[in-house]
């Protein structure tokens, strides 16, 4: 790749930066916890024990967020199946739970889980080999969803399938896989899915510390997240990726590799949704088909459109800003929860395209990046 | 039962002298009296047997045969044979005369026979398609005197393909060969396993059992070619409802390059009135005006959706023209708000949008399937609102201004046309047709708030996959995918199929990403 010329931005890394991110990085993983553990239950300071696994699923979502906000606001891909990733992770981890469980199940096999002894399973499916051990099913979160984005990816990208076209057709990826995650002799559990884990890694996963664990992990897995999406968009790649968004062509008449630098922020971004579907379904408890459904993968890109799409603390911002909304108004008004969210997608699009923090954002900055907001490449 | 028949002596001709016979003696006294019922046909057979095989006829002391009839919780006795009423005896203090299975058969088939010659041409078709269950040489008798004085052709039919099976079990060898041949043209299932049985058998001649090979083969042929034609008949349905389902968005997506995520609700919104429209015309109108509601609901749910559409543009789509995937979003969000309005209005259990009697039934033109009335209607209707927008958009002004829109705006503008609002009209259209797609679709399956989720993904694969901004490849697109899927679906499952299909789709947009049938030229670049 020749080397990019123009102006030294300023430091992705400065000082302020790290600040800023060790401050929430304390308030998340040593205010939570000792709010929670230490503080006794009936001060009005202390955090419910209910609280620990809701925050620890808004950082899941923050995370899958931040994953599709890579490829949407910083390479323009929109991806409407991001929710498949994010369930192939979660489903890898819901295996391993399932074999963890052992001869405590209510048929009590141990080697089938309840819903193969139910459907009449002889055997493990091959498929099933190797998730009793962790650091397989580790793996698999990994690369389950990392393989299917690198050859979805290529075949797509290689092709130049673009814009709309690539979202209709992530759209029915998951689709897809949503019909045959719901068949029972996938071997997945069909519309049940799986459930009723009893332990990870040897820790009791209904006691309390092992919840604050999960929490500690998810908020480790989203600054790490952050950290990796902030130097892949503060690097040469990253402009290469905003140059692509903005005017493919030009990009590619200058010589570099749409295809490979597409190919690799959208794997990296599967990888990382992945991660976030592993670390919700623990959190939880449960993994099912409908995580597959091409409503909810939608409904990723409202989080990131929320918070601001093109900056990475906005999709963080939106995805919990949004869940907590969802989670209070389920709760208090169901019926106005879709209301509230369909107004969500028309308000976000037409009335504050740059999101919450492209309207906290001083105003010069905001300049900078309006431009990015209507990709040239997409006009009509 | 070709012995028994023989068997049955000339004298016993008289009705009361056989009813007496099934009073007395053996299950196989009875079974020959039975059978002698049949032949005879006489009037009063009918009830008569039918009492014995419901349990309700008795013998009393005297040898008299009773039937006791149980109407509004009071029991009535009756003379079996002078028809008079009989009273001062009580139920209990006669014997119920006891029927077992082979019995039983045996009423089935004299009961089959005397419908044979029944007045109702409805009961005789029935008669004679029952008398293929238990084909002999008595059935065959029966046949024959029945064909030799019947005048529907239908009924003659099947009164001849039943006196085959019957031939074919009791006959002579050239009868059997004759039989073998007439059954090789049909497709029933129960002249199939007759012959297959036949076939088996250890004692049939050789050469009938050659012909009976043939027979079957030519009968497995035809069952193929029937399953071939099913498919593609329910094919093309499911093609029809995809396309109906599809020419909306054809125009809102193919012609003017608006991602309509809420295209699907402008389907549910037209079932929706259909629904309101039946339940209005329930409501207000005659009871026999009823049938009427659906040509009523068709124009309602394209105005309803149409005005919709128009307010969309106005309201949220015509700010985000260019933006393709932001409008995606922000109709999404309006897909939300459709369904969860309609929710709140109407609930969320499926409602029940009843066909009218026009569109019941069906019919079978080969022999083996059904083409049901409303599948049909659907297909034409599709193709009706298929040609009339093609007639639309190259012969009427209107079609000509959104041509000349979608092709060059500014110039179009400059020439004197009001884009704005050819935008708002062509976004109508195509929310109107979605609209009667949603009428359609309410005749073949459940209308609820989420019908629309149904269809909206199939509906872009058939845009997508036909190539954007062409009808024709719509047309085919919608057509291709419904006979795939239903080609499918014996060999892999309903749902395996259908997800072969989309990843077929998936790979089949790599290889040509701009459709079946592309845009060549400068249009097709600005598409992009």
């Amino acid at each position: 790749m020749p080397a990019l010329h123009g102006g030294q931005q300023r430091s992705a890394w400065s000082l302020g930066f790290w600040t800023r991110f060790l401050a929430c990085g304390v308030v998340l993983v040593v205010a939570v916890p000792a709010l929670n553990f230490w503080v006794p239950p009936d001060s009005p300071a202390a955090l419910p024990d209910y609280l620990v696994p809701l925050l620890g699923k808004y950082l899941c979502y923050a995370l899958l967020a931040l994953s599709l906000d890579l490829i949407w606001g910083y390479a323009g891909i929109l991806s409407l199946g991001h929710g498949a990733f994010f369930a192939l992770g979660g489903y890898c981890m819901g295996m391993y739970l399932m074999r963890q469980i052992g001869t405590r199940g209510v048929y009590g096999n141990p080697l089938l889980p309840d819903f193969m002894v139910f459907l009449n399973w002889k055997e493990l499916p091959w498929f099933w080999w190797g998730f009793d051990h962790f650091a397989y099913a580790a793996a698999m979160v990994v690369l389950v969803p990392g393989l299917l984005a690198l050859v979805f990816g290529w075949l797509a990208f290689r092709s130049r399938v673009t814009g709309v076209y690539l979202s209709i057709i992530t759209q029915a990826m998951t689709y897809a896989l949503m019909l045959a995650f719901f068949r029972n002799d996938m071997g997945f559990g069909g519309n049940n899915g799986m459930t009723d884990y009893k332990d990870i890694l040897g820790w009791d996963i209904h006691q309390a510390s092992t919840r604050l664990g999960l929490y500690i992990a998810s908020v480790s897995a989203l600054g790490l997240g952050f950290l990796v999406c902030r130097y892949i968009t503060a690097s040469k790649l990253g402009r290469v990726l905003l140059a692509l968004r903005d005017a493919e062509s030009r990009v590619r008449f200058l010589g570099y590799s749409v295809t490979n630098a597409k190919l690799f922020v959208f794997t990296l971004s599967a990888v990382l949704a992945g991660i976030a579907g592993a670390l919700y379904v623990p959190q939880v408890g449960i993994i099912n088909p409908s995580e597959f459904s091409p409503g909810n993968s939608i409904e990723i890109a409202i989080w990131v459109s929320v918070g601001g799409r093109g900056t990475l603390v906005g999709a963080i911002v939106g995805a919990v800003l949004v869940n907590s909304a969802k989670t209070w108004l389920t709760g208090a008004a169901p019926e106005t929860w879709l209301f509230v969210l369909g107004a969500l997608f028309i308000l976000t699009t037409l009335v504050f395209p740059r999101g919450i923090v492209g309207l906290l954002r001083p105003p010069s900055r905001i300049r900078a990046r309006a431009a990015a907001v209507v990709p040239a490449g997409e006009r009509a | 039962m070709l012995l028994l028949v023989d068997a049955v002596p000339a004298v016993a001709d008289d009705f009361a002298a056989l009813v007496g016979g099934l009073a007395e003696g053996s299950f196989a006294d009875k079974e020959k009296a039975v059978t002698a019922l049949g032949t005879q046909g006489d009037p009063r057979t009918v009830s008569l047997l039918q009492a014995l095989t419901d349990g309700r006829l008795l013998r009393g002391a005297d040898g008299r045969v009773v039937v006791s009839e149980t109407a509004s919780g009071t029991t009535r006795l009756r003379d079996s044979i002078t028809g008079e009423d009989i009273a001062g005896i009580e139920p209990d203090s006669l014997g119920r005369i006891i029927v077992n299975n082979r019995l039983r058969g045996a009423i089935e088939g004299a009961l089959a026979a005397l419908t044979l010659f029944s007045t109702d041409p409805v009961a005789r078709l029935a008669a004679a398609q029952g008398s293929l269950r238990h084909p002999s040489a008595a059935e065959a008798a029966l046949l024959e005197r029945a064909i030799a004085t019947e005048q529907d052709p239908e009924i003659r039919t099947a009164m001849q393909l039943s006196l085959s099976a019957a031939r074919l079990v009791s006959g002579s060898k050239e009868e059997r060969l004759a039989a073998i041949r007439a059954l090789s043209t049909t497709t029933d299932p129960q002249i199939k396993n007759l012959l297959d049985e036949f076939r088996a058998a250890p004692d049939t001649d050789p050469e009938l059992r050659k012909a009976a090979d043939a027979a079957l083969a030519s009968i497995g042929n035809r069952l193929r070619l029937v399953g071939v034609a099913a498919n593609l008949f329910q094919g093309i349905s499911l093609g029809s409802v995809l396309l109906l389902a599809a020419i909306g968005l054809a125009i809102t997506f193919g012609v003017m390059g608006v991602i309509n995520m809420a295209h699907g609700e402008m389907i549910m919104l037209g079932a929706y009135t259909a629904y309101v429209c039946q339940q209005l015309f329930r409501a207000f109108l005659p009871a026999d005006w009823i049938d009427a509601y659906l040509v009523v609901s068709v124009p309602a749910a394209f105005l309803f959706a149409g005005a919709v559409g128009v307010v969309l543009e106005r309201s949220v789509i015509r700010f985000l023209y260019g933006r393709p995937l932001e409008t995606l979003l922000a109709t999404w969000g309006v897909s939300l708000i459709l369904q969860q309005a309609v929710r709140s209005i109407f609930g969320s259990p499926n409602k029940e949008v009843s066909n009218p009697s026009w569109m019941t039934g069906g019919f079978d033109p080969i022999g083996g399937f059904t083409i049901t009335w409303n599948r049909l209607y659907i297909i034409l209707f599709c193709f009706i609102v298929l040609g009339v927008l093609v007639l639309m958009l190259n012969r009427t002004r209107f079609g000509l201004h959104m041509r000349a829109v979608t092709q060059n705006r500014p110039m179009a503008s400059a020439m004197g046309i009001r884009t704005a609002r050819i935008d708002a009209l062509t976004f109508g259209l195509g929310s109107g047709i979605a609209g009667m797609a949603g009428v359609a679709l309410s005749q073949v399956g459940n209308v609820s708030p989420n019908l629309g989720t149904i269809y909206i993904v199939d509906s872009f694969l058939v845009v997508v996959f036909g190539g954007v901004g062409n009808l024709l490849g719509t047309l085919v697109g919608a057509l291709s995918l419904g006979i795939v899927n239903k080609f499918l679906e014996p060999v892999a499952g309903a749902i395996l199929g259908k997800i072969v299909v989309l990843v077929v789709i998936i790979l089949f947009i790599q290889r040509r990403p701009r459709g079946l049938f592309a845009l060549k030229g400068r249009t097709a670049e600005a598409e992009a």
